[in-house]
């Protein structure tokens, strides 16, 4: 299985061991993924902004990249949610079909993929699962609070396979937390109301990690964290699935 | 750099000059500097969302409702002319005098017209959200017409002199000790006298007197029926019945979009639409007229007002499947944290910020920004409206027409073009790191020049970046 790893521009630039912990995680599962240098970006940025029509070099840079692989493999919901969604504007030749149907996020790959149902890790604290809505209601990841009561999906799951590790309960199972893309910015009054919401539901709800599919999210509410000083850990999913103690 | 920056902010300025309104941001900026208001806000239309989802959980066949009221609307829309036509025949026979106003001005001067045959001084109205797109009140009271709105949460913001701030809360954004400082004012309460009970009763007094002596009552269209001719109001206070049931002339006022082709579609859309909007079993009065009683004169108005515009757009045609429940709103996370008169459009929310463009792309050109896409409104509509889908698609419209600030569209264009180049791209990301990491902290951080900062510390840039990493590590 011949499997690339696709770090988005931001994760690349800020958050290198989210895309450490998915080589290794992926690298303890027996899949050997590479990078391949010429990746930038899914796109998202401009297009969510109203300028699709500027991503298509962009679109076609990914494809370019990605087209030989079995597997692209990327640590982020929203990247993975805006390839298989939005390269619908490119001509859809085999090369673009084929990595729009295999860019997969890294969980929904170990679970639908991988056939994953346990993980060795071990990971002594309260974690917060926040629900990345691309991940949840765009790949469908998880079920939502929308059209079910229940609480399932591929990230909690393999979460609660992990060793000493205490999933709380949060008041709002899948709020956004109001990162947006350009939305941070050009609503930022709101926005950041929002991730101040999501953050003081975990605190009130005694995590000591937010955790979640989607690096974005996590940046925003990381920002928030880190602003208030709050006794809070923000890691991304895979930093979790390869903790050992 | 810097320079570049401040262009962009003086282009923004530009633009939004250029507006003569404020824009969802600025609006919703306002409305979340008063702290508790914006939590008290948020967590009422929770509460109605929570009621709402045990409403929805409690039917096993929810999925399968929600399907088939959307197919039904899929179908009636792409015949609406004939249902309409067919609407139209059954109504006349059966008595009721049926009107189409291809407009908001049409629409009133057929109002005025009917309420000037009988000498008519008086009018009382129950929910109507068409009436307040035509902007009906302001119209008629022009015209020398005394105009009262029935419903409670209408009255309260007819006295208050504002818009609805929701489609089915339309004061919601008011606290009962706002109400009670209003009723203060304008019916004589007390001062400071906030208990729900008395206030409602107050208004009860308060409007049977204009219901006795209304000339012509006005109500709203839920649902009218293609195959007999009738159609359906749903309402909770009883005041559009009391309304029509006394006046000797009933003018109901309807989209184009309010068809249903039989009456057997019915029941799928009154389980939704009062499960959807409030969380009940159904509203407290859906009541049907079918002819006018002995003596009494019944009008339809059919109103298009842009909407046949907006069945024309294969991309937001769906858009008319709306039934009116609110959900989207009681649902979206920047709607509760922005209040509804931060839309500045008569329908506010998601659904509003897809319906306004058509209307006015350029005025409503920041509403589609209006939301982080999170998807929540397309997944709780009753008739499975894309609402996300829509509104990332009136982006790429607003975005292609140029109804954006130039700054943000040029410096879009600049970062696909350092996108497209990964040499570039990774050569420009570790400037970047660097600069950020050696920048004071005073000036990354300001407020002004970065709006992330207003909350939100920025991400500690990393010595390497993981390709870096990925270079020295790996073969």
């Amino acid at each position: 299985m011949n499997v690339a790893l696709f770090i988005p521009c931001y994760v690349d630039q800020f958050y290198p061991q989210v895309g450490i912990a998915t080589l290794q995680l992926l690298e303890r599962l027996g899949v050997q993924a590479v990078f391949p240098m010429e990746q930038t970006c899914c796109g998202q940025p401009m297009a969510n902004a109203g300028c699709e029509a500027d991503s298509i070099p962009v679109y076609h840079n990914y494809v370019r990249t990605f087209a030989d692989f079995d597997y692209i493999v990327a640590p982020s919901g929203s990247c993975v949610y805006h390839v298989r969604k939005h390269f619908n504007i490119i001509e859809q030749t085999p090369a673009v079909k084929h990595v729009r149907e295999r860019t997969y996020e890294l969980v929904q790959f170990l679970t639908e993929v991988l056939g994953v149902t346990s993980v060795d890790a071990e990971f002594p604290y309260r974690v917060g699962l926040h629900q990345s809505c691309h991940g949840q209601r765009g790949l469908r990841l998880a079920s939502d609070s929308e059209m079910s009561p229940s609480r399932d999906g591929h990230l909690s799951r393999l979460l609660k396979q992990v060793r000493r590790l205490e999933l709380v309960e949060l008041d709002r199972y899948d709020e956004c937390c109001g990162f947006g893309g350009a939305f941070c910015v050009s609503e930022a009054a709101v926005s950041a109301r929002m991730g101040q919401d999501r953050v003081a539901d975990h605190v009130k709800n005694g995590a000591q990690v937010i955790t979640g599919g989607d690096v974005s999210c996590l940046m925003h509410l990381e920002g928030i964290v880190r602003r208030q000083k709050l006794p809070l850990r923000v890691m991304h999913i895979a930093e979790i699935l390869t903790a050992t103690t | 750099m810097l320079q570049r920056l401040r262009l962009y902010r003086i282009s923004e300025t530009i633009f939004l000059q250029n507006l003569t309104h404020m824009t969802h941001a600025q609006a919703a900026k306002r409305f979340t500097a008063d702290v508790d208001r914006t939590t008290w806000h948020d967590g009422a239309l929770w509460f109605v969302r929570q009621k709402r989802d045990r409403m929805a959980y409690s039917l096993p066949e929810w999925e399968e409702l929600r399907e088939l009221a959307s197919q039904i609307k899929n179908h009636t829309l792409s015949r609406l002319d004939e249902y309409l036509e067919e609407f139209e025949r059954n109504a006349t026979a059966n008595g009721i005098r049926v009107h189409w106003a291809a407009n908001a001005q049409e629409h009133n001067e057929i109002v005025l017209q009917i309420i000037r045959q009988h000498n008519g001084k008086r009018l009382v109205k129950s929910k109507s959200m068409l009436t307040e797109e035509c902007h009906l009140n302001p119209f008629l009271i022009k015209e020398g017409i005394e105009v009262v709105d029935t419903d409670l949460g209408e009255r309260i913001i007819q006295f208050n002199d504002e818009p609805p701030s929701h489609i089915v809360l339309p004061a919601i954004h008011l606290k009962k000790e706002d109400v009670g400082q209003i009723f203060h004012k304008h019916l004589g309460t007390p001062e400071g006298a906030s208990d729900p009970q008395f206030l409602t009763e107050t208004a009860r007094q308060h409007l049977r007197g204009h219901f006795v002596a209304a000339d012509v009552a006005l109500s709203g269209v839920n649902f009218a029926i293609a195959e007999t001719g009738g159609f359906v109001v749903c309402t909770n206070e009883g005041n559009a019945d009391l309304g029509v049931t006394l006046a000797p002339v009933h003018i109901a006022s309807m989209g184009i979009e309010k068809m249903i082709p039989r009456l057997d579609h019915l029941g799928v859309y009154t389980r939704l639409l009062a499960r959807s909007a409030t969380g009940q079993l159904s509203t407290t009065y859906t009541s049907h007229f079918h002819r006018p009683r002995p003596g009494q004169e019944l009008h339809v108005i059919i109103v298009d007002n842009g909407r046949v515009e907006q069945l024309g757009r294969p991309d937001f045609r769906a858009s008319l499947k709306c039934i009116r429940c609110g959900a989207c709103m009681n649902t979206c996370p920047v709607y509760r944290r922005s209040g509804g008169h931060s839309y500045d459009y008569t329908v506010p929310g998601p659904i509003g910020s897809i319906l306004s463009p058509n209307v006015d792309l350029k005025k409503h050109s920041t509403l589609p920004f209006a939301s982080t896409l999170c998807g929540s409104c397309s997944d709780v509509c009753p008739v499975k409206i894309d609402i996300h889908v829509q509104l990332y698609k009136w982006r790429q419209i607003i975005g292609g027409q140029k109804a954006m600030p130039a700054g943000k569209r040029v410096g879009m264009q600049l970062l696909a073009k350092v996108l497209a180049r990964p040499r570039l791209y990774a050569r420009l990301g570790r400037v970047a790191r660097r600069m950020l990491a050696s920048t004071p902290s005073a000036l990354t951080h300001n407020g002004t020049i970065n709006p992330w900062a207003i909350a939100r510390e920025m991400p500690e840039p990393p010595k390497q970046s993981f390709r870096e990493w990925y270079a020295a590590n790996q073969k």
